[in-house]
């Protein structure tokens, strides 16, 4: 084997180690808040369908907003959509908690991944080591907008199956096995998942001027990452706002919350490029049954699509560019800021 | 080849002078003990040496730029930096798989080697270790590693006589041989001396003293001399005065030995009484 080989084999390889790292120091945070989050989530469908074996005669049991009468009403007069839809938005919507946990575990990893080992000083023991700063910053990068997003992906379709499982059980109690093919269509399944696995890079995509936000303060800051990561943006609002520089510029106090500390802060939160702007009218005005609310919209949105129409928004790129250079920055400092005050 | 070379090595944080134009070379083979006052520079040269600091000047170790070529350079130097930097959620087989998968001239075996002698375990986390085994498991990590060149930073700090007498045994039987090189800051300076084969004292960021232990003992010597002789003593121009048992005891530099043999007892100097005669002054 020639050198070059051996050197880019043991890049490559450092590049797994340096993910695997990772992962060992931010494994509960990575790997056990989305599965316990699971877990409690499947706990509590549990206990509803206990609870609905008892009262199911007053209330009946929703299932996407669907009592479950008509669930099966409509499955004999073979509305097979309507129950499709039905049990999508059941699925999405009680996968939410554990978008929300993923928010809170990537916001929080991001802010401590350049700053905490400067605290503890672990840092001068991974700078003994022949890895440079960019690998290093680089594995953090992929932590936050692959590894974390890939293991609640998993915990999400593993409590999805959960479900399932849960309300076959039911069903089969309730001697409604028609209703099983329905539930398991895997064509449809499937098709949920891999919409989840085709969204994971273009949310990584659109999350990058967080991610790079983030690892910039936590590269740069001698102390309280947070206050500065969150401070700065409102500070600098307040300023052009002040200055009236906001006004020279005609723009507005709303544009700069949504696209400079809303892309700053928050583009972590799973699907955040799908706002409502980024739809046609059409698309927003499907009707589904009973009532409007935003998970019907985001579940008829949430189509192969529109996905792909998310990665043609200019400011999905301008942030990915702004993100991209506050990364570059982040292993600048990376190189020399070793002390913090902690 | 010298191992580190500086010419005009400086760098100031604000209006503080923590290097001031120094010059350096450092030979392969050879022990060197960095010793100087809290706040004389140590701490700087080495992050300079190890590129963790930006500098102003020359300076080349193994023949690289340390500003430019830190993560090469990292492949053949090592470096314990205090004790205690391990991250405390590292797990000791974690750790020996992270730096075998990272690091080419590793050896894993040489690594267990080192830990079968301690009572630490692998599924140990680094928190549940003392302060002493911790600085065991770095240095079984370091150790395992086949370096050009070993900085030791302040290694022994808040360590107990036993952890530190083996911490240097070990180094010294288990790892060091002529094709390495040790640099090493450390306040228990009584403790190394007989391990070191050079000597470097640094004092507001200037060397004040480069030369090897055998030098030295050539060069320094002590002398206890009664009063009536003392007079003479100081016209020589002695380095250091002290006083014990009503004699004045002079260290001198460079001073023939026959007419210092005149004045009095001759001795060789320990290089703690060395540091005191050449820091005079510092904290004053």
């Amino acid at each position: 084997m020639s050198t070059t080989n051996m050197t880019s084999t043991l890049s490559s390889n450092k590049f797994a180690w340096l993910l695997k790292r990772e992962f060992w120091e931010y494994r509960g945070a990575f790997f056990w808040a989305p599965a316990i989050t699971a877990m409690v989530m499947l706990g509590i469908m549990l206990l509803v369908l206990i609870g609905a074996e008892f009262t199911a005669h007053q209330h009946g049991i929703q299932l996407g907003g669907m009592n479950l009468d008509r669930v099966v009403e409509n499955v004999g007069a073979g509305n097979v959509d309507k129950v499709h839809s039905a049990i999508d938005i059941g699925l999405v919507g009680m996968s939410m908690p554990i978008g929300i946990v993923f928010c809170f575990v990537v916001f929080f990893y991001l802010l401590g991944a350049l700053y905490n080992d400067r605290a503890d000083r672990s840092v001068l023991f991974w700078k003994s080591l022949p890895l440079s700063d960019t690998e290093t910053v680089l594995a953090k990068v992929v932590a936050a907008a692959l590894v974390a997003p890939i293991l609640a992906t998993v915990a999400m379709a593993a409590m999805h199956l959960g479900f399932l499982i849960l309300l076959s059980l039911y069903m089969l109690m309730h001697g409604i096995p028609s209703a099983l093919a329905l539930l398991w269509s895997p064509t449809h399944l499937i098709a949920l998942w891999l919409k989840m696995i085709v969204s994971i890079p273009v949310n990584a995509i659109w999350a990058l001027p967080t991610i790079g936000w983030l690892l910039l303060c936590s590269s740069y800051v001698r102390s309280k990452p947070f206050i500065w990561a969150v401070a700065l943006p409102f500070i600098v609002l307040f300023l052009a706002w002040f200055v009236g520089l906001l006004r020279t510029m005609s723009l507005s106090v709303g544009w700069f919350w949504t696209q400079i500390i809303g892309r700053l802060l928050a583009s972590v939160v799973p699907f955040g490029w799908m706002t409502k702007a980024s739809f046609t009218a059409d698309q927003l005005n499907i009707g589904v049954g009973d009532g409007d609310d935003d998970l019907q919209i985001m579940h008829h949105v949430l189509s192969f699509d529109a996905i792909g129409r998310a990665l043609t928004m200019p400011s999905m790129w301008i942030g990915a560019a702004a993100g991209a250079a506050m990364i570059a920055a982040a292993i600048y400092f990376r190189r020399s800021r070793i002390e913090s005050d902690a | 080849m010298s191992v580190v070379q500086a010419r005009g090595l400086s760098k100031r944080y604000g209006s503080t002078v923590a290097l001031d134009n120094v010059d350096l070379d450092i030979q392969p083979g050879r022990i060197v003990g960095l010793v100087g006052p809290n706040g004389a520079g140590k701490t700087t040269a080495l992050k300079a040496i190890l590129g963790l600091a930006e500098f102003d000047g020359q300076l080349s170790v193994m023949g690289l730029d340390p500003r430019t070529h830190r993560t090469e350079l990292m492949q053949q130097v090592s470096f314990i930096a205090d004790v205690a930097v391990l991250p405390r959620w590292l797990r000791v087989g974690d750790a020996v798989d992270f730096v075998g998968g990272v690091h080419p001239r590793f050896s894993r075996e040489k690594c267990m080697a080192f830990l079968a002698r301690t009572k630490i375990q692998p599924t140990q986390r680094v928190r549940e270790l003392s302060k002493g085994m911790i600085v065991q498991l770095h240095l079984a990590l370091i150790m395992a590693i086949d370096a050009k060149l070993l900085i030791l930073d302040e290694p022994t700090l808040g360590l107990d006589i036993l952890y530190r007498k083996e911490f240097y045994n070990t180094l010294l039987g288990d790892y060091f041989d002529e094709q390495k090189t040790i640099l090493v800051t450390t306040h228990q300076i009584e403790e190394i001396e007989h391990i070191l084969t050079d000597l470097l004292f640094i004092k507001e960021g200037r060397i004040v003293l480069d030369a090897s232990m055998d030098d030295v003992g050539e060069r320094f010597a002590e002398v206890m001399v009664n009063p009536d002789k003392a007079d003479s003593a100081r016209a020589l121009k002695p380095l250091y005065e002290r006083q014990i048992f009503g004699k004045s005891i002079f260290l001198f530099d460079g001073i023939d030995r026959a007419r210092l043999a005149e004045l009095g007892e001759l001795h060789k100097p320990s290089v703690a009484d060395l540091f005191v005669a050449t820091m005079k002054g510092t904290y004053a």
